[in-house]
């Protein structure tokens, strides 16, 4: 490779940064000009390891990362060019970095923001060592048929309408990364298209200028004509006038420097890059325009004929006989991203999730479709968020209460129960947080907890069959179903649970109606009579009052039944009592304890002296 | 961005830290200057600065203008109370200058009280960077138009990769300094490391003085790299880059602003004449500024509305609120003479920007204010490319279709700014 160029079809790259959709750009760019290999040698990411997928065509490809720049350069001495996307705080030690290497000799700096006297070190250092880096604060550039620097040139519909896919006879640069596309398509409408194109960047200060690479387009015999496009703001453009007067340019310039706007803008009116700003005439677009015009460079009078002027100086070349006719390759066709055809809505697939509770895509999450904030303000409280997020609905004041209610009630019943002790012993063995409240939560089920789902269905199926309290226990004693939620250890008639008490008192102050808890009372009337513990417990009362609340909120029968049979009725429990079981694994971590082992005098061994013959 | 002005009292404060640090003690900087904004409290002020009461004060505007001598805004060795009242008089009036680029008109809001101080010797001192080297420029004659005696500054050169450490700063001093010499050169080399340190762009004293082995700069002028705020946050302390002395922004201005502000995308609006009848939404700071530029150079100058930009992939919702406040302001009032205005969608060929998304917002803008675009009698031109682009075209020609408003839309294949002659010349 001559040393005015920087890059060809061989050419490989590292990207620092993990800018996967930028990399997936340059591939295809290359699959596009048929390159014999990707450019992509790889990723550098302090995160580094392992590899990235990527699409080479249709078929996917791995591209290694790695964790520094040098272990980088050690895998792949053949890459020569670094495309730094770090941050602009780091961007320029990083460029600094790969300058020091012996292999990279091109650094493309990304980021926006890079201090100006950083910048101003590096542009010394690699003029020094004879090394090239474009930007800050660009895209980068392109050279068709060779080699593309990161997102560069937009779309590969772009790319492809604008040729960019094989050489043209125009060098073109620019300062602007963002123009640079429409740069490109300028040239390709009214030439035979881009020899090589750069973005030096918006920045006051970028570490190579546009002379810089104009002089690097005289040296290339490719090169039949230059275009440049300057800005206000800055004094680059006047090396390209000096440039052209000294004849070290004396190819075709076809240039034109934007901002001419400014004269009838308030004075210090800063435009989109750091380094358009008019500070004095001499700074100004209208006075860098005329010197150029003098210089003999071929100015247009506004962009409008940017275009046409580019036309001219093309054709009479061609006249002359100094460009010659490109023959045009058939470029291979570039599948589709699946997401671009999506959007420009091409393909359609069925979904294999659904959700109807929550949307997280938005600037705000949204629960039932109320933004968080709304949430928050409107004192949902967690009772409103459980509305939202298990009922989808949002749930009148009393059934917010009801839900925190049980909530309380249900946070914890001491360390004997079979949950807080499993929670307790796994936690001594050393376990974390997850595992010690997973081992407490499956003991939850028909015989721990699981009473209120059972309480739920068993009185809500008596009370929809009508029958009165005896009948309805006959009938379950004939089913041989014990009833579920009636009972308890210590309490009785005469001793009441004020857990039950307390919900029974809210729901019937503030429940529109309680039928479900009404017919669980008068069973608990019946029951009692037999015997002063078969009393309505907390399970019970949990669930005969959930059914009134889903009754009071618009659920039908058949729904509630729906609801029942998945579970749902447990879930308020298990919610309430993980608050306890995290409270025991944080009470036991705290304790340190250590690892429990069930004393011997507890158990009985019973076990015979030999097994039994089979 | 990049390059900006600080107040002189910043530059001040800053100096009053670093100096002692940067000089090894040889310097310091005595009486920290005071800064009054329209919401100090000025008779707190004497409490927290006593040195108020006791000395002679200068007090002057601190708001990125010069020749404040020349424009009666300087107060010279006055008492507290009579300082005081002089920047009651003038807090938040209008004023105009002149300086020596044109006059400006604008609302004095901040003012530097600093203790007089008697002194001989006025030196002059910049120090300016430069893509590949920084310079120093020095000059017994301070305290006047430097322009004026420019043959008496002495300069020095400092490569980007040299450290003062290497210049022979005492050499390129004037021997006219005589002893003084050294500490001057001590005092220079301080300086430029604080410059390069502090990651100022420009710094100049005119004029500083000594006394004793104090320094006073009596008049600074500063700025800084803005982009280097991530190193220096804590060297720089609290500070603000105030907008350019005349530059008031309308309702409209500063409500594009802040739209900005709550996003990572671009917004940006200018008004330049209300009564004109181009009107530009361009997306790209590139691109906006090439359609002002073309305005302007197909000789319809005076028919510029404004200058904007949309960039960086706003949301649909931003865009909404930007086209919607551009299209108030285009929608005011009927032109006197009843001849169309033009509103120009443009832009260049978009890198990530979704064009079909932005177009929905300023579509959805369109469609609320149609029955006021058709009664302005507002013809709309469209040229864009870049991702999705087809999609969006295609929605804005319906959209023309739709609600009957005069609506062209072109591609890449239109020359950018072909819409800007297309319709100036209609």
């Amino acid at each position: 490779m001559e040393d005015y160029e920087l890059f060809d079809r061989n050419t490989r790259a590292f990207i620092y940064g993990t800018q996967q959709r930028a990399a997936q750009r340059m591939l295809d760019f290359d699959y596009l000009c048929r390159r014999e290999e990707p450019s992509m040698a790889g990723f550098i990411t302090p995160a580094g390891g392992g590899y990235y997928t990527l699409f080479w065509g249709t078929k996917e490809i791995r591209i290694p990362r790695y964790r520094t720049i040098l272990e980088a350069t050690q895998a792949h001495p053949e890459a020569d060019v670094m495309v730094n996307f770090a941050s602009e705080r780091s961007c320029a030690e990083t460029t600094m970095e790969a300058l020091e290497t012996d292999t990279i000799r091109t650094v493309v700096m990304i980021a926006e923001g890079v201090p100006q006297r950083d910048t101003r070190k590096i542009a010394a250092i690699a003029k020094k060592k004879n090394k090239w880096v474009i930007g800050p604060a660009t895209v980068g550039g392109i050279k068709p048929g060779s080699f593309k620097i990161g997102n560069t040139a937009g779309t590969m519909d772009n790319i492809s309408d604008t040729k960019l896919y094989r050489p043209g006879s125009v060098g073109f640069v620019s300062k602007s990364g963002g123009l640079s596309n429409e740069g490109y398509n300028i040239i390709s409408r009214n030439a035979d298209g881009v020899y090589e194109g750069y973005a030096v960047g918006g920045d006051v200060y970028p570490a190579t200028t546009l002379v810089d690479h104009l002089l690097r387009y005289e040296k290339n015999p490719g090169i039949k004509m230059m275009v440049c496009l300057g800005e206000l703001g800055g004094r680059d453009e006047y090396d390209v006038a000096e440039a052209v007067k000294s004849e070290r340019l004396t190819k075709p310039l076809v240039m034109w420097v934007t901002g001419t706007c400014s004269k009838m803008l308030p004075k210090g009116v800063q435009f989109g890059h750091a380094g358009a700003k008019a500070d004095s005439e001499a700074d100004t677009a209208d006075a860098k325009n005329m010197v150029l015009r003098e210089a003999g460079v071929i100015v247009p009078t506004s962009f409008d004929d940017y275009g046409e002027k580019i036309k001219e100086t093309y054709e009479s070349l061609k006249t002359e006989g100094k460009i010659e006719a490109i023959e045009e390759p058939a470029p291979p066709h570039i599948p589709m991203d699946y997401r671009q055809a999506l959007a420009e809505g091409l393909v359609r697939r069925p979904t294999n999730f659904i959700s109807t509770i929550c949307d997280e895509r938005g600037d705000q999450h949204t629960y039932s479709g109320i933004p968080i904030d709304r949430v928050i303000e409107e004192g949902y409280g967690l009772g409103g968020v459980i509305g939202l997020l298990w009922f989808k609905k949002g749930l009148p004041k009393y059934a917010r209460d009801f839900i925190e209610l049980v909530l309380m009630i249900t946070a914890d019943h001491g360390p004997a129960v079979s949950g807080a002790h499993n929670t307790i012993v796994t936690a001594r063995a050393g376990k974390g947080l997850i595992e010690s409240i997973i081992s407490g939560i499956v003991t939850i089920g028909p015989r721990f907890g699981g009473a209120v789902n059972g309480a739920a269905e068993h009185f809500s199926w008596g009370l929809e069959n009508n029958l009165a309290p005896r009948d309805f226990m006959n009938a379950m004693k004939k089913k041989n179903v014990r009833i579920q939620g009636i009972g308890h250890r210590i309490h009785s008639v005469e001793f009441p649970d004020l857990r039950v008490d307390i919900m029974a008192d809210f729901a019937r102050k503030h429940f529109p109606t309680t039928p479900t808890l009404d017919y669980a009372m008068a069973v608990q009337a019946v029951t009692t009579m037999k015997k002063n513990t078969l009393i309505l417990n907390v399970d019970g009362c949990i669930g005969v009052l959930c059914v009134d609340l889903l009754k009071n909120i618009g659920y039908e029968d058949k729904e509630i039944k729906e609801m029942i049979d998945m579970g749902f009725f447990n879930a308020l429990f298990i919610l309430g009592r993980t608050i306890g079981f995290m409270g025991h694994y944080f009470d036991q971590k705290r304790l340190k304890t250590g690892l429990y082992r069930h004393p011997w005098d507890d158990i009985l061994y019973d076990v015979p002296d030999k097994p039994e013959e089979a | 961005m990049a390059e900006k002005g600080i107040r002189e009292y910043d530059a001040k404060r800053m100096m009053a830290k670093a100096l002692p640090e940067f000089s090894g003690g040889q310097f310091s900087y005595e009486t920290e200057p005071v800064l009054v904004g329209p919401d100090t409290d000025m008779d707190n002020l004497v409490n927290e600065h006593p040195w108020l009461k006791t000395e002679g004060l200068v007090v002057k505007p601190d708001q990125l203008f010069g020749k404040r001598g020349k424009n009666n805004l300087l107060y010279v060795n006055k008492a507290w109370d009579e300082a005081k009242n002089w920047i009651r008089e003038r807090m938040n009036k209008q004023v105009t200058i002149i300086q020596a680029t044109g006059e400006t008109t604008g609302i004095l809001t901040h003012f530097l009280i600093e203790p007089f101080v008697p002194h001989e010797e006025e030196y002059y001192l910049a120090i300016t960077t430069h893509r590949d080297k920084d310079t120093i420029h020095f000059s017994l004659k301070g305290g006047v138009d430097i322009e004026e005696v420019w043959d008496s500054v002495v300069t020095l050169d400092i490569p980007i990769l040299s450290t003062i450490k290497d210049m022979d700063v005492e050499g390129f001093l004037p021997d006219e300094l005589g002893e003084k010499k050294k500490k001057v050169g001590d005092f220079i080399r301080a300086m430029y490391n604080i410059v390069m340190d502090y990651h100022f762009t420009y710094l100049e004293f005119n004029p500083f003085t000594f006394v004793g082995n104090t320094v006073v700069p009596l008049d600074a002028v500063a700025k800084l790299d803005d982009y280097a705020s991530f190193q220096c946050a804590e060297r720089w302390g609290k500070i603000d880059f105030p907008s350019p002395f005349g530059l008031q922004k309308t309702k409209e201005e500063e409500y594009v602003a802040e739209l900005d502000e709550r996003t990572g995308a671009s917004l940006k609006l200018t008004m330049l004449n209300p009564k004109g009848r181009v009107w530009n939404l361009v997306a790209g700071g590139g691109a906006s500024v090439i359609f002002a530029d073309t305005v302007a150079d197909l000789g319809y100058a005076k028919e510029l509305a404004n200058y904007g930009e949309y960039s960086g992939n706003p949301s649909t919702e931003l865009t909404y609120e930007y086209t919607k406040t551009v299209l108030n302001l285009m929608t005011k009032e009927r032109d006197p003479e009843d001849r169309p205005k033009y509103l120009l969608i443009g832009g260049g060929i978009a890198n990530f920007t979704d064009v079909a998304k932005t177009f929905t917002g300023i579509i959805q803008a369109i469609e609320e204010k149609s029955e006021q675009l058709k009664d302005a009698n507002v013809k709309i031109y469209v040229r864009r490319g870049g991702p999705n682009y087809k999609e969006g075209l295609g929605l804005m020609r319906e959209m023309g279709e739709r609600l009957g408003l005069p609506v062209e839309v072109y591609g890449p294949e239109t020359h950018m700014t072909k819409i800007v002659s297309m319709a100036l010349k209609d």
